[in-house]
C-alpha cells in the first residue's frame, strides 16, 4: 500500500516539476496577458490569453449546460421512478457506458453533425461537445450522493406536509457538497481535454465575442506548440499546461471552501 | 361530498359506539376514538403484512402499539400518514378513518393527512439546515413567511419540547451540532410546529441514552393532553410506564387491546399472557 502510493505520489511529482522546470521560465506576464502577436509560434511574442479564455468560455458553458441537464435527470431517477425501476437502472448503465467513451468519439460526433448541419466550429459546438463529454460524470457522481440521501430524511420532510418539489429543496441541500465534487471533476475532464474540442471548436488567435466564432483552447495551444520543433515554442507548450494546472488548483480551492461551507450543515 | 364524508362520520360514531358497548368502561367513554381502522389489509411485495386490523384509536391519550419485531407496527403507523406508498409494491386494503375521514379515500389530500401528525423516526433525523430552519421547515412550507411570526413558533415549539433553554443561544447552528437525544426533541419541535392533532412515534426512544429517552417519556406524558399519541415500542416497561391504552400485536394481526391497567394486570388471550411473562419477544 505504502509502495503503491509512493509510486503514484513520486510520478505525478515528476510530471509536475517536467511542466515547472520547462514552463516557468517561458512563463511571463505576457503569456497570461496577451493574444499571440504575429510570428508567435515561431517564438517571438504575444501570449496564450485568446487559449486561457477559450478554455474558460468553454467550461463555465459546459458545466453551466450540463448541470441544467443533469440535475433534472437525477432526482427523476431517484425520486419519481420507484425504486429499482428498470428505466433508472438502464439510465445508470447507460451513463456508465458513456463515461468510458473516449472524448475523441464526441468531438468527432459534434463534428458530424456539424457538417451536417452546415456549420463552422465555434464556441457553441465546442460547449456543446465538451458539455457532452461531462454530462455522464456529472450524472453518475451526482446520483451516488443523492441515492445516499437517507429515506427517514425524505419521510421526515414528508411527514411535516412537504410536496415533492418542497422535498427536491431539502435533497439538494443535503447534496450540495456532493454536487461541487462532480463539478471539480467535470471541470478537471472538461478543462483538460482536447480531442473533443479539436475539430468542435477550432482554434484562432483571438478571444470569441459572440457563440458563433471559432475559439482556442489551452490543451490545444499545448498540443500545437508541443509538435513545434522550435525548442522555445515547446517550452510555451509547458508554460500552457503550467497555467492549466494552476487553473485547475485554483477551481479546486475554492470548491472545497464552498464545499466544507455547504456540508456544514450536512447529515 | 360533504354528505358522503358525514355519512362516513357517522358510520364512524356508529362504529365506536358499538366497540364502547362491547367494551363498557373503556377508554373510549372518556375519550373519543381519534383513529379508527376498519378491515386493513396491507401487503407488500404480495407478503400478507396488516391481517384485517380492527382498532380505535383514543384521542388525548397514549396508545402504545407493542409485539414482537416484524409484527407489522411500523407498518401499521405508517398507514396512518399514508408514507407507506411511498414504497414499492403496497397494497392497502379497508379504512383509516381520522376524525371520521377516511384518510385513503379519493380527493384526500396527502399533504393536509401528514400534516395533521408528526412523525418521530427510530434514528433522529434533522433536515440538513439549521436548528432554527428545522423547526420553521413545516410553518415555511404551509405558507408563513414572516419572520417574526416564526420566532415566536420556533421558541414556542422548541419549548414545548424542552430544548429552547439549551439551543436559544445557538439558532443558527447546523441541528447536527445537537446531541443525538436534543436532536430528538429537536425532530419533536419540528413535527408539533405544524400544529398536529397526533404525534406518531416510531420506536422514538431506542435510539437513545436512558436520560434522554426519560426526557422523551416525560414530554410525552406533558403532550398527552393536547396531542393523541400513538407510540410502537419495543421495549415492554415504556408501555407499562406511559401506556394509556395498548395494543398488542402479532404476525400482522391485533391479537388485544385495552386499557393499560386492564391490559397488563389481566390479559384476556393466551399469547398477550405468553409474550408479557417473556415467553417470545
Amino acid at each position: 500500500m505504502i509502495a503503491a502510493t509512493l509510486a503514484i505520489v513520486v510520478s505525478l511529482f515528476l510530471i509536475f516539476v517536467a511542466v515547472v522546470r520547462r514552463g516557468l521560465p517561458a512563463m511571463s506576464w505576457d503569456m497570461v496577458s496577451k493574444i499571440p502577436g504575429g510570428g508567435f509560434y515561431i517564438g517571438k511574442e504575444g501570449g496564450l490569453l485568446n487559449a486561457i479564455v477559450g478554455s474558460l468560455y468553454i467550461v463555465i458553458g459546459s458545466i453551466t449546460l450540463g448541470l441544467c441537464f443533469s440535475l433534472p435527470i437525477v432526482l427523476y431517477i431517484n425520486l419519481y421512478l420507484p425504486e429499482k425501476s428498470r428505466l433508472a437502472q438502464f439510465t445508470r448503465l447507460s451513463f456508465d457506458v458513456l463515461f468510458g467513451i473516449p472524448s475523441i468519439v464526441y468531438g468527432a460526433f459534434g463534428f458530424t453533425i456539424m457538417v451536417y448541419l452546415g456549420l463552422r466550429s465555434s464556441l457553441l459546438a465546442g460547449i456543446l461537445t465538451v458539455t457532452m463529454l461531462i454530462i455522464p460524470i456529472l450524472i453518475r457522481s451526482i446520483d451516488e450522493v443523492v441515492r445516499r440521501v437517507p429515506k427517514e430524511m425524505k419521510d421526515a420532510a414528508l411527514s411535516l406536509g412537504a410536496t415533492r418539489s418542497e422535498i427536491i429543496k431539502v435533497i439538494l441541500r443535503q447534496v450540495a457538497p456532493g454536487i461541487i465534487t462532480a463539478v471539480l471533476l467535470a471541470v478537471g475532464r472538461g478543462i483538460g481535454d482536447a480531442a473533443s474540442v479539436l475539430f468542435t471548436a477550432g482554434y484562432t488567435d483571438g478571444i470569441p465575442t459572440s457563440l458563433s466564432q471559432p475559439l482556442a483552447t489551452l490543451p490545444l495551444a499545448i498540443f500545437f506548440q508541443l509538435s513545434s520543433p522550435i525548442a522555445e515554442v515547446q517550452d510555451r507548450a509547458y508554460a500552457a499546461a503550467l497555467i492549466l494546472t494552476f487553473i485547475v488548483l485554483i477551481l479546486s480551492l475554492a470548491g472545497r471552501y464552498y464545499s466544507r461551507k455547504y456540508s456544514k450543515n450536512k447529515i | 361530498m360533504t354528505s358522503s364524508l358525514q355519512s362516513e362520520k357517522m358510520q364512524a360514531n356508529e362504529d365506536s359506539v358499538i366497540l364502547n358497548e362491547l367494551d363498557a368502561g373503556s377508554i373510549f367513554s372518556k375519550h373519543k376514538p381519534h383513529i379508527s381502522v376498519r378491515n386493513l389489509n396491507v401487503y407488500l411485495t404480495k407478503n400478507h403484512i396488516l391481517k384485517n386490523v380492527n382498532l380505535d384509536i383514543p384521542d388525548k391519550a397514549i396508545t402504545c402499539i407493542i409485539g414482537p419485531s416484524g409484527c407489522g407496527k411500523t407498518t401499521l403507523l405508517k398507514t396512518f400518514n399514508r408514507l407507506l406508498q411511498n414504497s414499492m409494491d403496497v397494497r392497502i386494503d379497508g379504512d383509516v378513518l381520522v376524525d371520521g375521514e377516511n384518510i385513503h379515500g379519493k380527493g384526500v389530500e396527502v399533504e393536509n393527512i401528514r400534516k395533521k401528525m408528526g412523525l418521530l423516526s427510530q434514528r433522529p433525523c434533522p433536515l440538513p439546515m439549521s436548528i432554527f430552519d428545522n423547526v420553521a421547515y413545516g410553518p415555511r412550507i404551509h405558507g408563513i413567511r414572516r419572520k417574526k411570526t416564526l420566532k415566536i413558533m420556533v421558541e414556542k415549539y422548541l419549548g414545548e419540547a424542552g430544548l429552547w433553554d439549551e439551543v436559544k443561544d445557538r439558532l443558527k447552528s447546523p441541528a447536527t451540532s445537537l446531541s443525538i437525544g436534543q436532536q430528538q426533541r429537536l425532530c419533536l419541535a419540528r413535527g408539533l410546529a405544524v400544529k398536529p392533532e397526533i404525534i406518531l412515534g416510531d420506536e422514538a426512544t431506542s435510539a437513545l441514552d436512558p436520560i434522554s429517552s426519560k426526557k422523551i417519556e416525560e414530554l410525552f406524558l406533558k403532550l398527552k393532553d393536547q396531542y393523541s399519541i400513538v407510540l410502537v415500542t419495543h421495549t415492554l416497561r415504556q408501555a407499562k410506564r406511559i401506556a394509556d391504552y395498548v395494543v398488542f400485536m402479532y404476525l400482522g394481526e391485533v391479537i388485544e387491546a385495552g386499557h393499560a391497567s386492564e391490559f397488563f394486570n389481566h390479559p384476556k388471550e393466551k399469547l398477550t399472557k405468553e409474550y408479557l411473562d417473556g415467553y417470545f419477544s
